[in-house]
Protein backbone atom coordinates (compact mmCIF):
# COMPACT_ATOMS: atom_id res chain seq x y z
CA UNK A 1 0.00 0.00 0.00
CA UNK A 2 2.16 2.60 -1.36
CA UNK A 3 -0.30 5.73 -1.75
CA UNK A 4 -2.40 7.07 0.42
CA UNK A 5 -5.78 6.77 -0.07
CA UNK A 6 -6.71 10.25 1.04
CA UNK A 7 -10.75 11.22 1.37
CA UNK A 8 -11.52 7.48 -0.13
CA UNK A 9 -10.33 5.30 2.50
CA UNK A 10 -13.26 5.50 4.61
CA UNK A 11 -16.27 3.77 2.95
CA UNK A 12 -16.49 0.10 1.55
CA UNK A 13 -18.82 1.63 -0.65
CA UNK A 14 -16.65 3.93 -2.63
CA UNK A 15 -14.15 3.19 -5.00
CA UNK A 16 -10.62 5.35 -4.86
CA UNK A 17 -10.00 6.77 -8.29
CA UNK A 18 -7.30 4.10 -9.09
CA UNK A 19 -9.92 1.29 -8.61
CA UNK A 20 -9.17 -0.03 -4.99
CA UNK A 21 -11.39 -0.06 -1.91
CA UNK A 22 -9.13 0.74 0.73
CA UNK A 23 -11.47 -0.57 3.45
CA UNK A 24 -10.68 -4.00 2.97
CA UNK A 25 -6.78 -3.32 2.35
CA UNK A 26 -6.99 -2.15 6.03
CA UNK A 27 -9.01 -5.34 7.05
CA UNK A 28 -6.41 -7.31 5.63
CA UNK A 29 -4.14 -5.36 7.77
CA UNK A 30 -5.76 -6.66 10.72
CA UNK A 31 -4.78 -10.39 9.66
CA UNK A 32 -1.52 -9.49 9.04
CA UNK A 33 -0.82 -8.21 12.42
CA UNK A 34 -1.90 -11.80 13.98
CA UNK A 35 -0.48 -14.98 15.43
CA UNK A 36 0.55 -17.03 12.39
CA UNK A 37 -1.62 -19.42 10.87
CA UNK A 38 -0.81 -22.58 8.74
CA UNK A 39 -2.59 -25.40 7.21
CA UNK A 40 -1.48 -28.07 4.91
CA UNK A 41 -2.87 -30.84 3.59
CA UNK A 42 -1.17 -34.45 3.54
CA UNK A 43 -2.19 -37.30 1.91
CA UNK A 44 -4.77 -38.39 4.38
CA UNK A 45 -5.90 -35.69 5.78
CA UNK A 46 -5.64 -31.37 7.06
CA UNK A 47 -3.44 -30.15 9.67
CA UNK A 48 -4.60 -26.99 11.08
CA UNK A 49 -1.96 -24.56 13.56
CA UNK A 50 -2.10 -21.96 15.06
CA UNK A 51 -0.07 -19.38 16.98
CA UNK A 52 -2.04 -17.96 19.55
CA UNK A 53 -0.44 -15.15 21.30
CA UNK A 54 -1.26 -15.11 24.69
CA UNK A 55 -2.03 -11.62 25.90
CA UNK A 56 -1.65 -12.00 30.33
CA UNK A 57 -0.04 -14.41 31.70
CA UNK A 58 -2.90 -15.23 34.01
CA UNK A 59 -4.82 -16.34 30.78
CA UNK A 60 -5.99 -20.13 31.44
CA UNK A 61 -4.87 -22.17 29.16
CA UNK A 62 -6.92 -23.81 26.23
CA UNK A 63 -9.68 -20.50 26.31
CA UNK A 64 -9.97 -18.16 23.37
CA UNK A 65 -9.57 -20.91 21.18
CA UNK A 66 -8.77 -19.86 17.31
CA UNK A 67 -9.27 -23.28 15.91
CA UNK A 68 -13.38 -24.23 15.82
CA UNK A 69 -14.92 -26.79 14.70
CA UNK A 70 -17.84 -26.32 11.90
CA UNK A 71 -19.35 -29.77 11.31
CA UNK A 72 -17.96 -33.63 12.05
CA UNK A 73 -15.77 -33.13 8.80
CA UNK A 74 -14.73 -29.62 9.06
CA UNK A 75 -12.67 -26.52 11.34
CA UNK A 76 -11.85 -23.22 10.81
CA UNK A 77 -8.64 -21.54 12.13
CA UNK A 78 -9.04 -17.82 12.29
CA UNK A 79 -6.35 -15.18 11.74
CA UNK A 80 -6.92 -11.29 12.80
CA UNK A 81 -9.77 -10.29 15.03
CA UNK A 82 -10.70 -13.55 17.30
CA UNK A 83 -14.26 -11.66 17.63
CA UNK A 84 -14.39 -11.05 14.27
CA UNK A 85 -13.93 -14.72 13.20
CA UNK A 86 -16.57 -15.96 15.82
CA UNK A 87 -18.99 -14.77 13.44
CA UNK A 88 -17.55 -16.19 10.68
CA UNK A 89 -17.53 -19.49 12.00
CA UNK A 90 -21.06 -19.16 13.17
CA UNK A 91 -22.06 -18.79 9.67
CA UNK A 92 -20.29 -21.58 8.63
CA UNK A 93 -21.80 -23.89 11.45
CA UNK A 94 -25.41 -22.80 10.27
CA UNK A 95 -24.61 -23.02 6.77
CA UNK A 96 -23.51 -26.90 7.27
CA UNK A 97 -26.09 -27.81 9.28
CA UNK A 98 -28.41 -26.59 6.91
CA UNK A 99 -26.73 -28.38 3.91
CA UNK A 100 -27.90 -30.96 5.90
CA UNK A 101 -31.16 -30.67 6.83
CA UNK A 102 -31.92 -30.53 3.70
CA UNK A 103 -29.69 -32.73 1.33
CA UNK A 104 -29.13 -35.10 4.22
CA UNK A 105 -26.10 -35.21 3.56
CA UNK A 106 -22.53 -33.62 4.94
CA UNK A 107 -21.79 -30.41 2.97
CA UNK A 108 -19.07 -30.46 0.84
CA UNK A 109 -16.27 -28.74 1.44
CA UNK A 110 -16.10 -26.58 -1.33
CA UNK A 111 -19.90 -25.37 -1.21
CA UNK A 112 -19.47 -24.87 2.23
CA UNK A 113 -16.68 -22.65 1.35
CA UNK A 114 -18.22 -20.72 -1.03
CA UNK A 115 -21.31 -20.09 0.78
CA UNK A 116 -18.90 -18.76 3.74
CA UNK A 117 -16.57 -16.64 1.40
CA UNK A 118 -20.22 -15.00 -0.16
CA UNK A 119 -21.11 -13.97 3.51
CA UNK A 120 -17.55 -12.29 4.04
CA UNK A 121 -18.06 -10.50 1.15
CA UNK A 122 -21.29 -9.06 1.39
CA UNK A 123 -20.11 -7.24 4.28
CA UNK A 124 -18.03 -5.66 1.49
CA UNK A 125 -20.52 -4.25 0.03
CA UNK A 126 -23.13 -2.15 2.36
CA UNK A 127 -21.96 1.43 4.00
CA UNK A 128 -23.43 0.47 7.33
CA UNK A 129 -21.49 -2.81 7.48
CA UNK A 130 -17.52 -2.88 8.27
CA UNK A 131 -15.63 -5.76 7.01
CA UNK A 132 -13.90 -8.65 8.55
CA UNK A 133 -10.61 -7.99 10.19
CA UNK A 134 -9.89 -11.61 9.77
CA UNK A 135 -9.37 -14.41 7.30
CA UNK A 136 -10.12 -18.03 7.73
CA UNK A 137 -8.49 -21.44 6.94
CA UNK A 138 -11.05 -23.95 6.43
CA UNK A 139 -10.17 -27.70 6.43
CA UNK A 140 -12.26 -30.71 5.81
CA UNK A 141 -12.69 -33.88 4.75
CA UNK A 142 -15.62 -35.26 2.22
CA UNK A 143 -16.22 -37.65 -0.22
CA UNK A 144 -13.85 -36.09 -2.69
CA UNK A 145 -11.27 -36.42 0.37
CA UNK A 146 -9.12 -33.69 1.93
CA UNK A 147 -9.12 -30.28 1.39
CA UNK A 148 -7.96 -26.99 2.53
CA UNK A 149 -9.22 -23.45 1.95
CA UNK A 150 -8.92 -19.99 3.00
CA UNK A 151 -11.00 -17.09 2.69
CA UNK A 152 -9.68 -13.70 2.91
CA UNK A 153 -11.59 -10.17 4.32
CA UNK A 154 -12.29 -9.27 0.73
CA UNK A 155 -14.44 -12.10 0.05
CA UNK A 156 -11.57 -14.57 -2.01
CA UNK A 157 -11.61 -18.17 -1.63
CA UNK A 158 -8.88 -20.45 -2.68
CA UNK A 159 -7.96 -23.75 -2.45
CA UNK A 160 -4.63 -24.60 -1.51
CA UNK A 161 -2.08 -27.49 -0.41
CA UNK A 162 -0.69 -25.14 2.11
CA UNK A 163 -1.65 -22.08 3.56
CA UNK A 164 -0.45 -19.13 6.03
CA UNK A 165 -1.48 -16.47 7.70
CA UNK A 166 -0.34 -13.71 10.07
CA UNK A 167 2.97 -12.08 11.40
CA UNK A 168 5.15 -14.52 10.04
CA UNK A 169 3.16 -15.93 6.71
CA UNK A 170 6.16 -15.19 4.73
CA UNK A 171 8.80 -17.18 6.05
CA UNK A 172 5.83 -20.16 6.88
CA UNK A 173 4.80 -20.54 3.09
CA UNK A 174 8.77 -20.59 2.38
CA UNK A 175 8.99 -23.60 4.98
CA UNK A 176 5.78 -24.51 3.50
CA UNK A 177 7.13 -24.82 0.03
CA UNK A 178 9.78 -27.03 0.92
CA UNK A 179 7.43 -29.41 2.20
CA UNK A 180 6.62 -32.99 0.07
CA UNK A 181 3.01 -32.68 0.93
CA UNK A 182 1.78 -35.33 -1.38
CA UNK A 183 3.48 -37.71 0.71
CA UNK A 184 3.53 -36.55 4.06
CA UNK A 185 1.19 -37.93 6.61
CA UNK A 186 -0.42 -35.88 8.93
CA UNK A 187 1.28 -37.58 11.88
CA UNK A 188 4.39 -35.76 10.48
CA UNK A 189 2.33 -32.98 9.59
CA UNK A 190 1.88 -31.95 12.78
CA UNK A 191 5.69 -32.05 13.45
CA UNK A 192 5.97 -29.50 10.47
CA UNK A 193 3.76 -27.41 11.47
CA UNK A 194 4.76 -26.76 15.15
CA UNK A 195 8.54 -26.52 13.98
CA UNK A 196 7.55 -23.76 11.22
CA UNK A 197 5.29 -21.67 14.01
CA UNK A 198 8.02 -22.22 16.46
CA UNK A 199 10.67 -21.03 13.78
CA UNK A 200 8.75 -18.49 12.58
CA UNK A 201 7.90 -16.80 16.58
CA UNK A 202 10.32 -14.29 17.26
CA UNK A 203 10.91 -14.71 20.65
CA UNK A 204 12.58 -11.42 21.57
CA UNK A 205 9.61 -9.26 20.01
CA UNK A 206 6.61 -11.33 20.52
CA UNK A 207 4.07 -12.19 23.23
CA UNK A 208 4.22 -15.57 24.46
CA UNK A 209 2.28 -18.20 22.72
CA UNK A 210 0.34 -21.00 22.76
CA UNK A 211 0.53 -23.59 20.00
CA UNK A 212 -3.00 -25.11 19.16
CA UNK A 213 -3.68 -27.84 16.42
CA UNK A 214 -6.45 -29.33 14.98
CA UNK A 215 -6.51 -32.43 12.02
CA UNK A 216 -9.49 -33.99 10.05
CA UNK A 217 -7.84 -37.24 8.89
CA UNK A 218 -8.25 -41.00 8.66
CA UNK A 219 -6.29 -40.96 12.01
CA UNK A 220 -9.21 -39.18 13.49
CA UNK A 221 -11.70 -40.93 11.85
CA UNK A 222 -12.36 -38.15 9.22
CA UNK A 223 -13.52 -36.13 12.06
CA UNK A 224 -12.19 -32.85 12.67
CA UNK A 225 -10.49 -33.32 16.27
CA UNK A 226 -7.99 -31.45 18.53
CA UNK A 227 -4.41 -33.14 17.66
CA UNK A 228 -3.65 -35.81 20.18
CA UNK A 229 -2.21 -33.99 23.96
CA UNK A 230 0.35 -36.69 23.51
CA UNK A 231 1.17 -35.73 20.14
CA UNK A 232 1.22 -32.17 20.14
CA UNK A 233 3.63 -32.46 22.90
CA UNK A 234 5.96 -34.73 21.00
CA UNK A 235 5.45 -32.01 17.90
CA UNK A 236 6.08 -29.45 20.90
CA UNK A 237 9.33 -31.20 21.50
CA UNK A 238 10.56 -31.69 18.35
CA UNK A 239 10.17 -28.08 17.48
CA UNK A 240 11.99 -26.90 20.44
CA UNK A 241 14.69 -28.96 19.58
CA UNK A 242 14.87 -27.77 15.33
CA UNK A 243 15.22 -24.46 17.44
CA UNK A 244 18.53 -25.80 19.21
CA UNK A 245 19.62 -27.13 16.39
CA UNK A 246 19.32 -24.12 14.41
CA UNK A 247 21.06 -21.70 17.22
CA UNK A 248 24.21 -24.34 17.27
CA UNK A 249 24.31 -23.81 14.02
CA UNK A 250 24.65 -20.37 13.39
CA UNK B 1 -72.70 -43.09 -2.46
CA UNK B 2 -72.86 -41.78 -6.21
CA UNK B 3 -74.02 -44.57 -8.71
CA UNK B 4 -70.36 -46.30 -9.64
CA UNK B 5 -70.95 -45.29 -13.57
CA UNK B 6 -70.65 -41.67 -12.86
CA UNK B 7 -67.49 -41.70 -10.96
CA UNK B 8 -65.19 -40.65 -13.80
CA UNK B 9 -66.44 -37.36 -13.93
CA UNK B 10 -65.69 -36.35 -10.28
CA UNK B 11 -63.51 -38.87 -9.08
CA UNK B 12 -59.35 -37.78 -8.73
CA UNK B 13 -57.02 -39.67 -11.14
CA UNK B 14 -55.21 -42.14 -8.96
CA UNK B 15 -52.84 -44.57 -9.23
CA UNK B 16 -54.10 -47.67 -7.77
CA UNK B 17 -50.81 -49.44 -8.64
CA UNK B 18 -47.73 -52.23 -7.84
CA UNK B 19 -44.77 -50.11 -7.97
CA UNK B 20 -41.44 -51.53 -6.87
CA UNK B 21 -37.54 -51.25 -7.14
CA UNK B 22 -34.62 -53.61 -6.04
CA UNK B 23 -31.17 -53.24 -6.04
CA UNK B 24 -29.09 -55.79 -7.94
CA UNK B 25 -25.00 -56.20 -7.71
CA UNK B 26 -24.62 -53.26 -10.18
CA UNK B 27 -27.33 -50.71 -9.75
CA UNK B 28 -31.19 -50.74 -9.44
CA UNK B 29 -33.87 -51.76 -11.10
CA UNK B 30 -37.65 -49.96 -10.88
CA UNK B 31 -40.48 -51.44 -12.34
CA UNK B 32 -44.64 -50.38 -12.13
CA UNK B 33 -47.94 -51.15 -13.87
CA UNK B 34 -49.61 -48.76 -16.14
CA UNK B 35 -53.02 -48.32 -14.73
CA UNK B 36 -54.84 -44.87 -13.90
CA UNK B 37 -57.72 -45.00 -12.89
CA UNK B 38 -60.99 -42.19 -12.46
CA UNK B 39 -62.68 -44.44 -9.48
CA UNK B 40 -63.18 -47.65 -11.64
CA UNK B 41 -63.09 -46.26 -15.01
CA UNK B 42 -59.72 -46.89 -16.39
CA UNK B 43 -58.47 -43.50 -17.88
CA UNK B 44 -54.91 -44.53 -18.96
CA UNK B 45 -54.09 -48.07 -19.50
CA UNK B 46 -50.53 -47.55 -20.66
CA UNK B 47 -49.29 -44.51 -17.97
CA UNK B 48 -45.53 -43.82 -17.29
CA UNK B 49 -45.45 -44.04 -13.57
CA UNK B 50 -41.65 -44.41 -13.34
CA UNK B 51 -40.42 -40.63 -13.46
CA UNK B 52 -36.83 -39.36 -14.01
CA UNK B 53 -35.45 -36.78 -11.14
CA UNK B 54 -32.04 -36.54 -12.61
CA UNK B 55 -29.72 -38.41 -15.09
CA UNK B 56 -29.19 -41.14 -12.48
CA UNK B 57 -31.82 -41.17 -10.12
CA UNK B 58 -35.77 -42.39 -10.93
CA UNK B 59 -38.99 -42.18 -9.03
CA UNK B 60 -41.68 -44.35 -8.55
CA UNK B 61 -45.31 -43.10 -8.15
CA UNK B 62 -48.11 -43.85 -6.29
CA UNK B 63 -51.45 -42.88 -4.61
CA UNK B 64 -52.58 -39.69 -6.58
CA UNK B 65 -51.68 -38.67 -9.97
CA UNK B 66 -51.67 -34.95 -9.43
CA UNK B 67 -49.89 -35.33 -6.11
CA UNK B 68 -47.21 -37.22 -6.99
CA UNK B 69 -46.54 -35.25 -10.29
CA UNK B 70 -46.37 -32.12 -8.21
CA UNK B 71 -43.67 -33.67 -5.43
CA UNK B 72 -41.81 -35.40 -8.37
CA UNK B 73 -41.82 -32.12 -10.24
CA UNK B 74 -40.55 -29.60 -7.42
CA UNK B 75 -37.56 -32.53 -6.45
CA UNK B 76 -36.55 -32.06 -9.93
CA UNK B 77 -36.50 -28.77 -9.87
CA UNK B 78 -34.18 -28.64 -6.92
CA UNK B 79 -32.04 -31.07 -8.18
CA UNK B 80 -31.35 -29.35 -11.17
CA UNK B 81 -30.29 -26.70 -9.41
CA UNK B 82 -27.64 -28.78 -7.03
CA UNK B 83 -26.37 -30.69 -10.14
CA UNK B 84 -25.42 -27.28 -11.59
CA UNK B 85 -23.92 -25.94 -8.33
CA UNK B 86 -22.35 -29.18 -6.92
CA UNK B 87 -20.59 -29.84 -10.52
CA UNK B 88 -21.60 -33.23 -10.34
CA UNK B 89 -24.68 -36.02 -10.55
CA UNK B 90 -26.50 -35.74 -6.95
CA UNK B 91 -26.76 -38.46 -4.71
CA UNK B 92 -29.57 -40.79 -4.65
CA UNK B 93 -29.70 -39.84 -1.14
CA UNK B 94 -30.24 -36.44 -1.93
CA UNK B 95 -32.68 -36.68 -4.15
CA UNK B 96 -34.67 -38.84 -1.85
CA UNK B 97 -34.02 -36.61 1.36
CA UNK B 98 -35.72 -33.93 -0.63
CA UNK B 99 -38.27 -36.04 -1.67
CA UNK B 100 -38.54 -36.92 2.12
CA UNK B 101 -38.42 -33.23 3.14
CA UNK B 102 -41.69 -32.49 0.43
CA UNK B 103 -43.70 -35.32 1.62
CA UNK B 104 -42.90 -34.60 5.15
CA UNK B 105 -43.85 -31.50 5.37
CA UNK B 106 -46.95 -31.88 3.34
CA UNK B 107 -47.93 -34.84 4.64
CA UNK B 108 -51.78 -33.15 5.35
CA UNK B 109 -52.14 -32.31 2.09
CA UNK B 110 -50.75 -35.01 -0.20
CA UNK B 111 -51.66 -38.51 -0.52
CA UNK B 112 -48.46 -40.11 -2.52
CA UNK B 113 -46.27 -42.98 -1.74
CA UNK B 114 -42.90 -42.66 -3.45
CA UNK B 115 -39.78 -45.15 -4.69
CA UNK B 116 -37.21 -43.30 -5.28
CA UNK B 117 -33.93 -45.58 -6.78
CA UNK B 118 -30.84 -44.65 -8.61
CA UNK B 119 -27.18 -44.77 -8.59
CA UNK B 120 -23.90 -42.86 -7.68
CA UNK B 121 -20.54 -43.13 -7.90
CA UNK B 122 -20.01 -43.08 -3.78
CA UNK B 123 -22.84 -45.58 -2.84
CA UNK B 124 -23.92 -47.50 -6.05
CA UNK B 125 -27.31 -48.62 -6.56
CA UNK B 126 -29.81 -47.75 -3.30
CA UNK B 127 -33.64 -47.75 -3.23
CA UNK B 128 -35.40 -45.21 -0.67
CA UNK B 129 -38.63 -45.72 -0.14
CA UNK B 130 -41.19 -43.30 1.36
CA UNK B 131 -44.38 -44.05 2.47
CA UNK B 132 -47.35 -41.30 3.38
CA UNK B 133 -46.45 -39.94 6.25
CA UNK B 134 -42.85 -39.11 4.86
CA UNK B 135 -40.70 -41.70 6.50
CA UNK B 136 -37.13 -41.82 4.52
CA UNK B 137 -36.18 -45.42 4.42
CA UNK B 138 -33.33 -47.34 2.56
CA UNK B 139 -34.29 -50.73 1.82
CA UNK B 140 -33.10 -53.25 -0.36
CA UNK B 141 -35.64 -53.57 -1.76
CA UNK B 142 -39.05 -51.81 -1.65
CA UNK B 143 -42.68 -52.10 -2.92
CA UNK B 144 -46.12 -49.71 -3.84
CA UNK B 145 -49.36 -49.09 -4.51
CA UNK B 146 -52.38 -51.29 -3.77
CA UNK B 147 -50.46 -54.14 -5.46
CA UNK B 148 -47.72 -54.43 -3.40
CA UNK B 149 -50.11 -56.01 -0.93
CA UNK B 150 -50.45 -58.98 -2.80
CA UNK B 151 -46.19 -59.42 -3.04
CA UNK B 152 -44.75 -59.55 0.62
CA UNK B 153 -45.13 -63.45 1.36
CA UNK B 154 -43.63 -64.10 -2.58
CA UNK B 155 -40.92 -61.45 -2.29
CA UNK B 156 -40.12 -63.04 1.61
CA UNK B 157 -39.21 -66.18 -0.91
CA UNK B 158 -38.29 -65.14 -3.96
CA UNK B 159 -35.90 -62.08 -2.97
CA UNK B 160 -32.00 -62.90 -2.26
CA UNK B 161 -29.22 -60.09 -1.66
CA UNK B 162 -26.39 -59.31 -4.54
CA UNK B 163 -28.44 -60.86 -7.54
CA UNK B 164 -27.29 -60.15 -11.18
CA UNK B 165 -29.01 -57.83 -13.27
CA UNK B 166 -31.04 -60.69 -15.09
CA UNK B 167 -32.16 -61.95 -12.07
CA UNK B 168 -33.20 -58.69 -10.43
CA UNK B 169 -35.22 -57.95 -13.82
CA UNK B 170 -36.94 -61.11 -13.90
CA UNK B 171 -37.74 -60.64 -10.37
CA UNK B 172 -39.56 -57.46 -11.00
CA UNK B 173 -41.51 -58.31 -13.90
CA UNK B 174 -42.36 -61.21 -12.43
CA UNK B 175 -43.81 -59.41 -8.98
CA UNK B 176 -45.75 -56.33 -10.93
CA UNK B 177 -46.85 -59.44 -13.37
CA UNK B 178 -48.55 -61.24 -10.24
CA UNK B 179 -49.75 -58.20 -8.48
CA UNK B 180 -51.62 -57.37 -11.78
CA UNK B 181 -53.39 -60.85 -11.62
CA UNK B 182 -54.68 -60.19 -8.50
CA UNK B 183 -54.98 -56.78 -7.79
CA UNK B 184 -57.59 -54.79 -9.60
CA UNK B 185 -56.40 -51.54 -9.39
CA UNK B 186 -53.30 -52.62 -11.20
CA UNK B 187 -53.00 -53.52 -14.54
CA UNK B 188 -51.74 -52.82 -17.99
CA UNK B 189 -48.07 -53.14 -18.73
CA UNK B 190 -45.17 -53.69 -17.53
CA UNK B 191 -42.47 -50.53 -17.33
CA UNK B 192 -38.83 -51.58 -16.05
CA UNK B 193 -36.09 -48.55 -15.63
CA UNK B 194 -32.53 -50.12 -14.72
CA UNK B 195 -30.14 -47.92 -13.58
CA UNK B 196 -26.25 -48.50 -13.01
CA UNK B 197 -22.78 -46.95 -14.04
CA UNK B 198 -23.39 -47.23 -17.33
CA UNK B 199 -26.63 -44.96 -17.79
CA UNK B 200 -30.02 -46.13 -17.39
CA UNK B 201 -32.32 -48.10 -19.79
CA UNK B 202 -36.07 -48.58 -19.98
CA UNK B 203 -37.62 -51.79 -21.17
CA UNK B 204 -41.54 -52.48 -21.61
CA UNK B 205 -43.59 -55.29 -21.51
CA UNK B 206 -46.66 -55.65 -23.51
CA UNK B 207 -49.83 -56.91 -21.42
CA UNK B 208 -50.92 -59.90 -23.64
CA UNK B 209 -47.27 -61.06 -23.35
CA UNK B 210 -46.57 -61.01 -19.54
CA UNK B 211 -46.66 -64.69 -17.65
CA UNK B 212 -49.91 -66.12 -16.69
CA UNK B 213 -50.12 -67.75 -13.12
CA UNK B 214 -52.94 -69.90 -11.47
CA UNK B 215 -56.16 -69.27 -12.51
CA UNK B 216 -55.72 -66.47 -14.79
CA UNK B 217 -57.46 -66.28 -18.43
CA UNK B 218 -55.34 -65.93 -21.54
CA UNK B 219 -55.95 -62.56 -23.51
CA UNK B 220 -58.20 -63.23 -26.17
CA UNK B 221 -56.60 -62.00 -29.48
CA UNK B 222 -57.85 -58.81 -31.08
CA UNK B 223 -60.80 -59.51 -33.21
CA UNK B 224 -59.75 -57.93 -36.87
CA UNK B 225 -62.68 -55.81 -38.29
CA UNK B 226 -63.66 -55.68 -41.80
CA UNK B 227 -63.97 -52.07 -42.13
Amino acid sequence: MTSIGTGYDLSVTTFSPDGRVFQVEYASKAVDNSGTVVGIKCKDGVVLGVEKLISSKMLLEGSNRRIHAVDRHAGMAMAGLASDGRQIVTKARSEASSYRSFYGEEVPIGELCERVAHYVHLCTLYWWLRPFGSSAILGGYDRDGPQLYMIEPSGVAYRYFGAAVGKGRQAAKTEIEKLNLSEMTCRQGVIAIAKIIYGVHDEAKDKAFELEMSWICDESNREHQRVPADLLAEAKTAAKEAQEEDMDAD
Amino acid sequence: MEPMACQWTDAPHSMGTTIMAVEYNGGVILGADSRTTTGVYVANRASDKITELTDNVYLCRSGSAADSQVVSDYVRYFLNQHTILLGRLATVKTASTLVKELSYQNKSFLETGLIVAGWDKYEGGSVYGIPLGGTLLRLPFATGGSGSSYLYGFLDQAWKSNMTQEEAEALVVKSISLAIARDGASGGVVRTVTINEEGVQRKFYAGDKLPLFHEEIAPRPTPIHAN
